[in-house]
């Protein structure tokens, strides 16, 4: 009976569980963070596993990221150029557009491209697994699947957005290059003097390192939801799909964070 | 030797929907018992609980002195080395072939070379006849096949407690024999204990030293066989029998109303779909095939059983009597004799209760003792039928006819 009103009572409750579930859900992840995290140096390393996942995500993403990267790098210069030529900074556009690129696009476009084609896939088999009750057969035979299953899926996300990063941040500034000497008639010169102007070394490792952490993240994000499916085939369509957008918006909270830090700790170049 | 399983007390529910309460029972070591119940009565979430893939909120699993509810991670993977496990659906890894699903446990746990891990795979493979399906991938054999290919990788660490979630289900009537035969001979070789859950009345009648029930959120009880196949609960009696007339309903559970019409309408002729012997009452249990050491496990059991024998109810105790060799019989005459000066649980309750606190005191000293206990224990000896050996006084038949049923049409038929 006191149930039944306190119920009635509080129309609140249901957004309160919610809320603590939402708030369990995080907690899990970081559990398992700690777990992906302690188990990596655990040995036998899984190597087969993390060279085939590292392939897999690979040759999944590599197009996919380097079309995405032209326009990416296109737009930035082309908005960059026109509000340059405004204010007369035209030889700074490159500058701005490369400072752009390597540190927001790039691993942005990276870990968007490993979490929506890669994550989605580890996702999808970690899931199917689940259900067909092989994870828990895996854990009976006395295998941690973090260990052998997770370990090896970040790992490979994590290299593969690094090495990716780089690609991407050519393909876009490339594209940039190519959209402002081409298209708006900008000075070659200018623009590729101007790299150093305002740029410099530290800007690609915290490009590097952004592109690692989401790399993480996603494969994170992919694994959890995978192993954790909730009733049936149904159920996996369902994690994947949230799994990538929880990346997302992981991916963005965590990409501000990084930057606000970035920019406080490294001072700008000439300031 | 197999190892003791303890469970103590042990509840678990998911959400507020409780899946069953306070269940204790022990397996005892190298055992075989079967767990029997109703589809639904979270029979394989407590298999799950018995490895540690779910945790219980209260109650305690007890293995080798560890607390599987309670220890940490790293023990939990430890204990689970000894355990070998038969999932409903064999639970293969999908994108790895027969022979390697069943070398995986060897490659991750062991250090064989690959040599020595193809000597056992294979061995194990045609142990469940599944030699020549080994390349092949789990999506690609039948679920029976795919069934029998767990059961190999379950066996391949020579696990020392061997869970079985319906080991029936999907198969043919036939390799449900063959598959029960196999257990039981697992167990004369390697001492194992095993646990079966199913709800196949054939493998529960014959394969298990101890018999349990689960039902409505409980365990109904959980004991050496005889006493569940010659129970008067109507639970047990219905679900033994598979009739619709009964507790058990299509439904988690039946109400007064949906009773009384099925009783009316069995009245009125209407059969309640159980075939028409009673399946209650004791059937000889599997022997290992000849050539096979005699299971030890049996004759630890039948000591352990004659020492609570006096506790058990009345029909168990004349089950377990009938069952016995005629030496066997001949022995615990003799030791009861000795014991209690009377000569037989002679008719219902008068003996067993009364002094019941005496004997088991006695009971532990001498038993052990007893002759040539060990020296033959599980050999096929031509059992001789109930009524040519001496019988029990005041009860000459075996149990199983206990109540005669209420089959109103058949009366009819007799009739005309």
């Amino acid at each position: 009976m006191s149930t039944r009103t306190s119920r009635k009572t509080s129309p609140l409750a249901p957004v309160a569980a919610k809320a603590t579930g939402a708030m369990r859900e995080f907690g899990n992840i970081f559990a398992m963070a700690l777990d992906v995290i302690v188990q990596m140096f655990k040995r036998p390393f899984q190597a087969k596993e993390f060279i085939q996942q590292f392939w897999f995500i690979a040759s999944v993403s590599i197009m996919p990221a380097a079309l995405v990267a032209i326009p990416f790098g296109a737009v930035i210069t082309l908005q960059l150029g026109s509000l340059t030529a405004q204010i007369g900074a035209d030889s700074f556009n490159g500058a701005a557009s490369v400072l752009a690129v390597i540190q927001q696009a790039s691993p942005i476009v990276t870990t968007l491209v490993v979490a929506g084609a890669g994550g989605s896939a580890i996702c999808a088999d970690l899931g199917s697994r689940t259900i067909r009750e092989e994870i828990d057969a895996m854990m009976v035979l006395g295998v941690s699947p973090i260990q052998r299953l997770v370990v090896p899926r970040v790992l490979a996300a994590m290299g593969v957005a690094a090495l990716l990063n780089g690609m991407v941040s050519v393909v876009g500034v490339c594209g940039g290059y190519f959209f402002n000497v081409v298209v708006q008639g900008g000075t070659p010169g200018a623009f590729l003097s101007s790299f150093s102007a305002l740029a410099q070394l530290s800007d690609l490792w915290v490009g590097t390192l952004k592109a690692v952490i989401f790399g993480f993240l996603a494969g994170l994000v992919a694994s959890y939801r995978g192993l954790n499916p909730k009733g049936g085939p149904k159920g996996v369509g369902d994690v994947v799909n949230q799994s990538v957008v929880i990346t997302f918006l992981l991916l963005f909270l965590v990409n501000l964070v990084i930057s606000v830090v970035y920019l406080q700790l490294v001072p700008a170049k000439g300031a | 030797m197999g190892v003791e399983v303890a469970v103590e007390g042990l509840s678990k529910s998911f959400g507020k929907q409780a899946i069953w309460r306070d269940v204790t029972l022990t397996l005892p070591s190298g055992e075989v018992s079967v767990l029997l119940g109703p589809s639904g009565t979270g029979k394989s979430v407590f298999l799950k609980c018995l490895i540690g893939l779910l945790k219980p909120e209260k109650g305690r699993v007890v293995i080798n002195g560890v607390d599987l509810c309670s220890c940490p991670e790293r023990d939990l993977y430890e204990i689970r080395k000894l355990f070998g496990v038969l999932f409903q659906d064999g639970a293969l890894f999908g994108s790895m072939n027969i022979f390697d699903n069943v070398a995986f446990p060897l490659r991750e746990h062991t250090r064989k070379s690959e040599k020595e891990v193809r000597d056992i795979v294979m061995s194990k493979i045609d142990m469940v006849g599944m030699l020549g399906a080994e390349g092949k991938l789990p999506g690609e054999i039948s679920g029976g096949m795919r069934k029998r290919a767990g059961l190999a990788r379950a066996l391949v660490l020579d696990p020392q407690i061997i869970l079985c979630d319906e080991p029936d289900s999907g198969l043919d009537p036939v390799r449900t024999a063959y598959l029960s035969q196999l257990l039981i001979d697992l167990n004369a070789q390697i001492d194992a204990t095993i646990l079966i859950v199913t709800h196949n009345i054939n493998v529960a009648r014959t394969v298990p030293d101890n018999l349990g029930m689960l039902f409505r959120k409980e365990l109904v009880m959980f004991g050496p066989r005889e006493v569940l196949l010659t129970s008067e609960e109507p639970v047990v009696e219905q679900f033994l029998n598979g009739r619709r007339i009964g507790p058990i309903g299509m439904s988690e559970e039946k109400d007064q109303a949906q009773m009384a019409q099925e009783q009316a309408h069995l009245d009125a002729g209407h059969s309640d779909g159980s075939l028409e012997e009673d399946m209650r009452g004791v059937v000889p249990q599997l022997e290992p095939t000849p050539g096979l050491p005699p299971r030890d496990a049996a004759r630890r059991r039948r000591q352990r059983v004659m020492q609570i024998l006096h506790t058990l109810p009345e029909s168990a105790q004349h089950g377990i009597l009938a069952s016995l060799s005629r030496d066997d019989y001949d022995r615990y005459q003799e030791w009861r004799r000795r014991t209690t000066g009377m000569a037989m649980p002679s008719g219902p309750g008068t003996t067993g209760t009364a002094t019941a606190t005496r004997e088991q005191t006695r009971v532990s000293q001498e038993l052990p003792t007893r002759p040539a206990a060990g020296a033959q224990p599980t050999q096929q000896i031509p059992r001789p039928v109930a009524q040519s050996r001496p019988p029990a006084p005041q009860q000459p038949q075996q149990s199983p006819p206990m109540r005669p049923r209420p089959r109103p049409w058949r009366r009819e038929e007799g009739d005309q």
